[in-house]
């Protein structure tokens, strides 16, 4: 029951950063039809930039989080300005082949500023957990609960700080002035222009969006105790089955994916070994794969998806 | 006080030419009526003015825009838009997965916050239609009710000069009629009118004055009253010549030379 619960949250946990990786994704495809695939380097650079704040300016972690989110912001907004705009009416398919190449770009950018010395971002959380109902021990720099339950405090700052920003994203969208003509934007361009909106305006806005969650993303990501090296942009990667679940272009779809991609892979990490140890270890890291390939099979517009973006 | 286009050149994709030198005027407080054949430039010389041709790869080559006699900032939609010059566009194009209210909202994008609620009001006294359906889906409404959205919502912005793209397309007889007195109203509120119409009857019945655009070119310009009196116009627009009917086209064709002459 123990192992159930700590699954699932620590699933939810790391679940959270999936949605909002893919939220970021999302975010951009509305509104430029692009898919962004910049988005990992510029969620380790997030990570990246927390640590610079953090660590390196002595930062409080949450102000570092925030300047970091406004830093890969601007660099986001400034992608789309340079790189993409200049592609407006040319195919998606060359839009997204350029964000390929900003990615090795980017990537190698972060190795080359970044992977000197080790980093952490000097979060609050580390290692610290509660322990439910038993005796909570700190050996070697790992706890443990024997006979309880163990939830960390770094699962909880995730849980709760990605669902603040989402749920303020969702509000924004649903109720304010800007919100509505960034959905209006997304369906339908020139009327949106015929109706007075900045649509210019509206792609910038949308790709710094974009930037300040994944950086959000990332610097969460960084928080759990350990150190973080541009490799872990592959972590990333997670997001693109959570976005085929979700659906390419459905912000909801993208939040529900990542949750559930998270939690999916936390039980088969628990289980698997014990129903199904012919699989081989670290099974986990491929169910995310399998989930997609069947959902692209029967379900190619995802659970939310619109069906019309599915050959994209 | 006119909305304006001087000697309009447009070129879509850097070498089709369209508009070939089409100089109109819309007077506050009149209607104006453009008609044309298919393809004759219509649209085009619309998106022109509301700065809608970027999106079709289009551009101004020759000529521009003027309201009121400034130059209006045609590389920019919204400039238009602020300065007092909405256009309700060919096929309505409302936000299906938008509230009718939100539709209306997104008209109102431009439009101090202060005003809005009154705008509203004016919107829904005149669609009363709309009121009731104000939390639905755009989608769901008919295709004339649609149609009042879509104008609706170019009246959000308060617009000084309303652009109408063929808003009778596909409706039925009696909801026709209710734009004509409709476009009839909002002359006499103050708006200056400009009316694209495959609908020649309709638009010469409420026009003040018309335009015959043909090939790019503005090859007729005269009080609608002589447009609705001129032999050609009654033949190839209104129908009432002897060989209305399949040769239409053909003919028409083969007069245009007159016109120009
Ligand atoms: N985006 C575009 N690229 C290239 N050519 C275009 C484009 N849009 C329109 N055209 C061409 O320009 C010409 C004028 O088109 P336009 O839509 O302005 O005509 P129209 O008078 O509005 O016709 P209709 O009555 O059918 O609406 C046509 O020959 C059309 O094929
Ligand atoms: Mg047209």
């Amino acid at each position: 029951m123990n192992d159930l619960i700590h699954s699932l949250i620590f699933g939810i946990a790391q679940g959270s950063i999936y949605a909002l990786i893919a939220l970021s994704f999302v975010v951009i495809f509305r509104a430029t039809g692009v898919l962004n695939f910049a988005q990992p380097a510029l969620m380790i650079l997030g990570a990246f930039a927390t640590s610079v704040f953090a660590i390196d300016l002595g930062l409080n972690y949450f102000i570092a989080l925030v300047l970091a989110m406004i830093v890969i912001a601007l660099l986001s907004m400034g992608i789309e300005r340079v790189a993409i705009r200049p592609m407006v009416g040319q195919s998606t398919f060359s839009a997204a082949l350029i964000t390929v190449g900003l990615f090795i770009a980017l990537y190698v950018i972060s190795t080359r500023l970044f992977d000197s010395k080790p980093r952490t971002v000097n979060d609050p959380w580390g290692v610290s957990a509660l322990c439910l109902g038993g005796n909570l021990k700190e050996e070697w720099g790992f706890v443990s609960c024997e006979g309880g339950l163990i939830i960390y405090w770094h699962s909880i700052g995730k849980i709760v700080l990605a669902t603040i920003v989402i749920a303020a994203l969702f509000i924004w969208l649903a109720r304010s002035k800007y919100g509505l003509a960034m959905r209006a934007t997304s369906m339908d361009q020139e009327t949106a222009l015929a109706q007075g909106i900045n649509v210019g305006g509206m792609f910038s806005t949308s790709w710094a969006i974009s930037g300040a969650i994944v950086a959000l993303a990332g610097g969460l990501f960084a928080a759990n105790g350990s150190v973080i090296q541009s490799t872990d942009a592959l972590f990333a990667l997670v997001a693109l089955p959570a976005l085929v679940l979700g659906g390419l272009d459905s912000l909801k779809g993208a939040v529900i994916g990542g949750l559930a991609i998270g939690i999916l892979m936390n039980l088969t990490k628990t289980y698997q070994t014990a129903i199904a140890p012919w699989l081989g270890l670290n099974f986990e890291n491929v169910v995310p794969y399998i989930v997609m390939i069947i959902v692209l099979l029967i379900r190619p517009y995802g659970l939310f998806g619109t069906k019309e973006v599915q050959r994209v | 006080m006119t909305l304006s286009a001087h000697n309009l050149e447009v070129v879509y994709e850097d070498v089709m030419l369209v508009l070939k030198g089409a100089s109109i005027n819309v007077p506050k407080n009149g209607i104006v009526t453009l008609l044309g054949a298919n393809g004759a430039g219509k649209t085009t010389l619309l998106r022109a003015i509301s700065g809608l041709l970027g999106v079709h790869r289009g551009k101004i080559t020759r000529g521009h825009i003027s309201v009121d006699d400034v130059k209006l900032d045609t590389d920019q939609a919204p400039a238009v838009v602020r300065a007092g010059v909405s256009q309700v566009m060919e096929g309505r194009r409302i936000f299906i997965e938008f509230t009718v209210e939100e539709n209306l909202l997104v008209g109102a994008h431009t439009t101090p916050r202060a005003a809005i609620d009154s705008k509203l009001d004016y919107v829904y006294e005149m669609f009363p239609a709309l009121k009731g359906r104000k939390k639905q889906h755009a989608g769901y409404l008919s295709g004339g009710e649609q149609q009042m959205l879509a104008i609706g919502r170019a009246l959000m912005a308060e617009p000084k000069y309303l652009i109408l793209d063929e808003p009778s397309l596909g409706l039925a007889p009696q909801i026709v009629s209710q734009i004509r007195d409709l476009i009839v109203q909002l002359k006499e509120s103050g708006l200056g009118i400009l009316l694209v119409e495959q609908n020649a009857a309709m638009a010469l019945s409420i026009a003040d004055h018309g335009y015959v655009m043909e090939n790019g070119k503005i090859v007729m310009d005269a009080p609608a009253k002589a447009l609705r009196e001129d032999e050609d116009i009654q033949e190839f627009y209104l129908g009432l010549g002897e060989s209305a009917g399949s040769l239409r086209d053909v003919k028409h064709y083969s007069r245009r030379k007159r016109w120009l002459s």
